[in-house]
C-alpha cells in the first residue's frame, strides 16, 4: 500500500533530476516502487541483480541521466567489487536507497547476520552513510542526493523498519 | 581467428560509434588497435559491460555496441533477460565467444562445451539473435547498425592473446571524453 513519505520520496528523485532507477525489491520499498512505476520522468528498470543494476546505472550517468539504485542492504556483500571498481573509480554520482532489513523490529531472524556488517562495509568503503530511524528524517533526502550529485561518490541512505513504521 | 583479429576486423565498422567494451584483454586491444573518444573501456568489475552499453542505450538514443565476452556475459547470464525485456533499437550486444576466459589464461568456459550464449539469448526473450563466425563479425555487426532493431551477435572465434600493454589512461578521462561524445551527438 502507498504511504505519502513513498510519494515524497519519488518527488524527492524527479526534483533532483534523477531520470533513471532500477530496483531490486524489497517488501519495505515496495510503495516507493509502486510510485515510481507510474512516474513519467523515472525509467524504472528492474534488474535481477544489485551489480548487474549498478553497471546499468553507470551505463545511464553517461548516457545523459542522473541513476539511482534502490534495494535490500543484503545487497551490500554483493556488491562491494562493483562500487570499487566501476562506481568509485569512475567517479559516478549513486544515492543508493537501500532497505535496512535486521534492525529492531525485523522478524527474519537470518536479515540480523547482514545487519551487523552494513555500517562497516560501508564504512571501511569510504561511502558517506546516512541512517533514516524515523519518518521526519525523510526531509532530509533532498539535501543527500544534492550532496551526491556535488561530490560525485556513491552514497548509502539507510532506512530501517521504525523509519517506514512511523513515516507518514 | 582469434579475438584481437577479430576486434581489428571491426574497426571501421565502430568508427563512429558509441562502443562499451568489457575488461581485460578486450579492452587493451581496442585500446592498443584503434582508440577513439567514442570507447569507454572497462579498468574493473568482470561481467558489467552489456549492462553498462545497456544502460547508455536506455539513456539517449545514439546506437551503442556493447562488446562482451562469453566468460563475461557467463558471470552475468541474467544480463540477457533484462535485455530481452527492455528492447532498444539502438543497443546491439556483440559477444565475442573464444569458449574461454582469455584474460586468465585461457580456460575454458561452459560457452565452449555445451552452453550456447544465443540458446540463452533465444529463451530470455532477444528476438534477434545472429551467430556467425568470426570473419563474418564486420559484416554482421554493419548489417545490425544499418537495422533498426536490437540485436546480440555472438560471434565465434579461436582462443588466444597477443602481447598488449595495459591502459594506463584513468578512469576519469576515460568516462569524460566518453561522455563528451555522447552529449556531442545528441546535440547535434
Ligand atoms: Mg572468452
Amino acid at each position: 500500500m502507498v504511504k505519502e513519505v513513498d510519494r515524497r520520496i519519488v518527488d524527492d528523485l524527479v526534483a533532483n533530476d534523477i531520470g533513471f532507477v532500477t530496483t531490486v525489491p524489497c517488501k519495505q520499498l515496495a510503495g516507493v516502487i509502486e510510485v515510481l512505476q507510474g512516474r513519467d520522468e523515472i525509467l524504472h528498470v528492474p534488474s535481477n541483480k544489485e551489480d548487474e543494476g549498478m553497471g546499468l546505472c553507470a551505463g545511464a550517468y553517461m548516457g545523459g541521466k542522473r541513476p539511482c539504485i534502490i534495494m535490500q542492504n543484503t545487497a551490500i556483500g554483493v556488491v562491494v567489487n562493483t562500487l570499487a571498481t566501476l562506481i568509485q573509480y569512475y567517479q559516478i554520482p549513486l544515492p543508493m536507497l537501500i532497505s535496512y532489513r535486521g534492525e529492531v523490529g525485523e522478524k527474519v531472524a537470518c536479515q540480523v547476520e547482514m545487519a551487523v556488517h552494513t555500517k562497516a562495509i560501508l564504512q571501511q568503503l569510504g561511502i558517506p552513510t546516512y541512517h533514516f530511524h524515523h519518518g521526519e528524517q525523510v526531509e532530509e533526502l533532498d539535501g543527500i542526493l544534492k550532496h551526491t550529485a556535488m561530490c560525485k561518490k556513491p552514497t548509502a541512505i539507510l532506512t530501517d523498519a521504525n523509519f517506514w513504521s512511523t513515516a507518514q | 581467428m582469434i579475438r584481437s583479429q577479430l576486434l581489428k576486423s571491426i574497426l571501421p565498422v565502430i568508427a563512429d560509434q558509441l562502443v562499451v567494451c568489457n575488461i581485460g584483454l578486450p579492452s587493451q586491444e581496442l585500446f592498443m588497435l584503434g582508440d577513439q573518444p567514442n570507447n569507454f573501456y572497462m579498468l574493473g568489475t568482470m561481467g558489467l559491460s552489456s549492462s553498462i552499453g545497456l544502460g547508455v542505450a536506455l539513456a539517449q538514443t545514439e546506437k551503442v555496441i556493447a562488446i562482451d565476452g562469453d566468460g563475461s556475459v557467463l558471470t552475468n547470464l541474467a544480463t540477457l533477460a533484462t535485455i530481452a525485456n527492455n528492447p532498444r533499437p539502438n543497443y546491439i550486444l556483440l559477444i565475442v565467444d573464444n569458449g574461454s576466459y582469455g584474460s586468465t589464461g585461457d580456460q575454458p568456459t561452459y560457452a565452449g562445451r555445451k552452453t550456447s550464449l544465443a540458446a540463452v539469448a533465444r529463451a530470455c526473450g532477444c528476438e534477434n539473435v545472429v551467430e556467425c563466425e568470426a570473419a563474418e563479425t564486420a559484416d554482421a555487426l554493419q548489417t545490425a547498425l544499418d537495422g533498426d532493431q536490437m540485436t546480440v551477435i555472438v560471434a565465434k572465434c579461436d582462443s588466444g592473446n597477443i602481447d598488449v600493454p595495459v591502459i594506463e589512461m584513468s578512469p576519469i578521462t576515460i568516462r569524460e571524453r566518453f561522455m563528451g561524445e555522447v552529449r556531442r551527438r545528441n546535440e547535434s
